[in-house]
């Protein structure tokens, strides 16, 4: 008697071969306090021994894994102790323009470190300032710009709002200067620098997606976590099944969705177990791929929307989360990271044809953030944006984060010389996309105004 | 004491031909490789055999005998995968 019935056999291969179920990512966390020293080349070369001696079994274990199981594990990345608390000993005492030469040497040593690991990314490079910044926040934030200009694999993210501390708008405004400069830095290459940096609101710990992660301060020394994929999947899901009403279609996702991170559940424990590391946590967003069909778009339009950002994409989106929340939740023993679904836009070429054909919008792009987890994500716009109004467009997504009490984040490039309608590229994972119109009207007033905005009243708990 | 079994999902797709099950169980009877279970049947018009075995004695680790069953695939035109069991135990039981 077999094992297995030929269906399900049949529905993995279906699953893997031709609907692209992959693990998007293994993230190793790293804790990185133990590499303090006030003098900051001993901490440099501290971080460099720990970081690959920790992670340099990573890319040949997971891969030992991916072969395994016969499910392809997309990227191998890194994440760090946000650097900003790395910094402040060796920073004491030493002028601005120093302190931001010196962090951008540290960022040059992480890059160092990921390369002679071979992982795609490290994220960390990070700064925790919802509630205002210290030094060696600002010496990270300020530098943030020459150090992903000079660096490939190093990744970003800013924490500037929290449901329990509200919006920091001095370090929106930053952020939006940060962008600005970023793109202007890497013009060249259509100012993807600015795919490395994201600003958030309600930052996990343990998130695995690039560029929000960094290994928090409430995890263990080192830990391994899962992202999973798998739109295609769904979206094949919701094709076959056209007559079926919503409830019955939820039910329908919501296995799908248990199938999918069961994949990432037991890629993450076999992976972590082989390092001898903690396993984490498998973040059950279903994460798009610039691949024909691999698209939230396209499940969004599956489900009888003509293109997606039209009236009803919003109700299609809020379905699709939920459902995939409630059967990912079942099937991992630790939920974390973001745990949605991502709507990035240049990721993902449903989208992106959304754009084109002017169904989708910024602003509904953003609506559409306030029923799933990854925020503004992905969307080139006109390269004479001013930084204001990036600040402005960071603010508007940080309080949908902040008032529903979730994750979310801006991942916005200003692309340099581009303007709405230009068509740009990025390449690889990152996609290519037009630039989306901006509303042309000034919040320059509204941005450098500063101070915090308070935390909502629906954070008084307890 | 008996080492631990290794079970392994050899699944085979496609168009039905002779030589398909000689074909890929010589390579596995090489390999020791040890068929615990065999199952065929027909799924819109595919050809899809499944066969459990017990690698646990291999002479080659799995990659190899992968490598080996896709080259035998290409040449009988099927598709054949080698996967470890728990990814299927995973994904469909509770």
């Amino acid at each position: 008697m077999p094992v297995f019935s030929p269906d399900e056999v049949v529905e993995t291969f279906e699953m893997i071969s031709l609907s692209h179920l992959n693990v998007r990512a293994v993230t190793l966390g790293i804790n990185l306090l133990d590499c303090i020293s006030p003098d900051f080349d001993d901490m440099a070369s501290k971080v460099k021994e720990k970081v690959t001696k920790v992670a340099g079994r990573l890319v040949s274990e997971a891969e030992a894994v991916e072969n395994r199981y016969g499910v392809p594990i997309v990227n191998k990345r890194l994440a760090v102790t946000p650097v900003a608390l790395l910094v402040e000993s060796a920073l004491s005492g030493v002028s601005d323009k120093e302190a931001k030469r010196l962090c951008v040497k540290l960022a040059e040593a992480l890059d160092e470190s990921a390369m002679k690991v071979s992982v795609d990314y490290i994220g960390g490079y990070s700064a925790l300032v919802h509630k205002g910044w210290t030094k060696g926040d600002l010496a990270i934030i300020e530098s943030i710009p020459d150090a992903l200009s000079s660096t490939e694999r190093v990744c970003s993210c800013v924490n500037i709002a929290d449901t329990k501390t509200g919006i920091n708008t001095d370090a929106a405004l930053k952020m939006g200067h940060a962008i600005k400069d970023l793109a202007r830095k890497t013009a060249g290459r259509n100012g993807v620098g600015c795919a490395k940096l994201v600003t958030f609101a309600n930052s996990p710990e343990d998130n695995p997606f690039m560029p929000a992660a960094y290994h928090g301060l409430g995890e263990p020394e080192s830990a391994l976590h899962v992202a999973i994929s798998g739109p295609g999947v769904v979206r094949a899901v919701v094709e076959k099944n056209k007559d079926l009403d919503f409830r019955a279609l939820a039910e329908l996702v919501k296995r799908t969705a248990f199938k999918i991170t069961r994949v990432g559940e037991l890629i993450g424990r076999e992976t972590a177990q082989r390092l001898g590391v903690s396993f984490g946590i498998v973040d059950l967003s279903l994460a798009p791929t610039p691949e024909k069909g691999d698209s939230i778009a396209n499940i969004i339009e599956a489900m009888g929307i003509e293109s997606c950002g039209a009236p009803g994409s919003t109700a299609a989106l809020a379905l699709l989360t939920d459902a995939v929340k409630k059967g990912g939740s079942m099937a991992t023993s630790f939920v974390g990271g973001l745990s949605g679904a991502f709507i990035p836009l240049s990721e993902d070429a449903g989208m992106v044809d959304a754009a084109e054909a002017g169904s989708l919008s910024l602003e509904k792009l953003e609506a559409m953030t306030s029923v799933c987890s990854s925020g503004l994500d992905m969307i080139p716009i006109p390269g004479d944006t001013s930084a204001e109004t990036v600040a402005s467009i960071i603010m508007d997504e940080m309080a949908i984060g902040v008032v529903n009490n979730k994750p979310v984040g801006v991942r916005i490039i200003p692309v340099p010389g581009k303007k709405a309608g230009d068509r740009v590229e990025f390449g690889g994972l990152l996609g290519s996309s037009i630039v989306m119109p901006v509303k042309n009207f000034s919040s320059k007033v509204f941005a450098r105004r500063g101070g915090q905005i308070p935390s909502p009243a629906s954070s008084l708990r307890g | 004491m008996p080492k631990k079994e290794e079970h392994v999902v050899i699944t085979v797709m496609g168009q039905d031909r002779v030589g398909i099950v000689a074909g890929v169980s010589k390579i596995l009877a090489e390999c020791g490789a040890n068929i615990l279970d065999l199952t065929s049947t027909k799924m819109r018009d595919t050809f899809v055999m499944i066969i459990l075995v017990d690698t646990s004695r291999s002479k080659v680790d799995l990659k190899v005998l992968q490598g080996l069953l896709r080259k035998k695939g290409k040449e009988l035109g099927v598709h054949v995968s080698a996967q470890h069991e728990d990814i299927f135990r995973f994904m469909h039981r509770v």
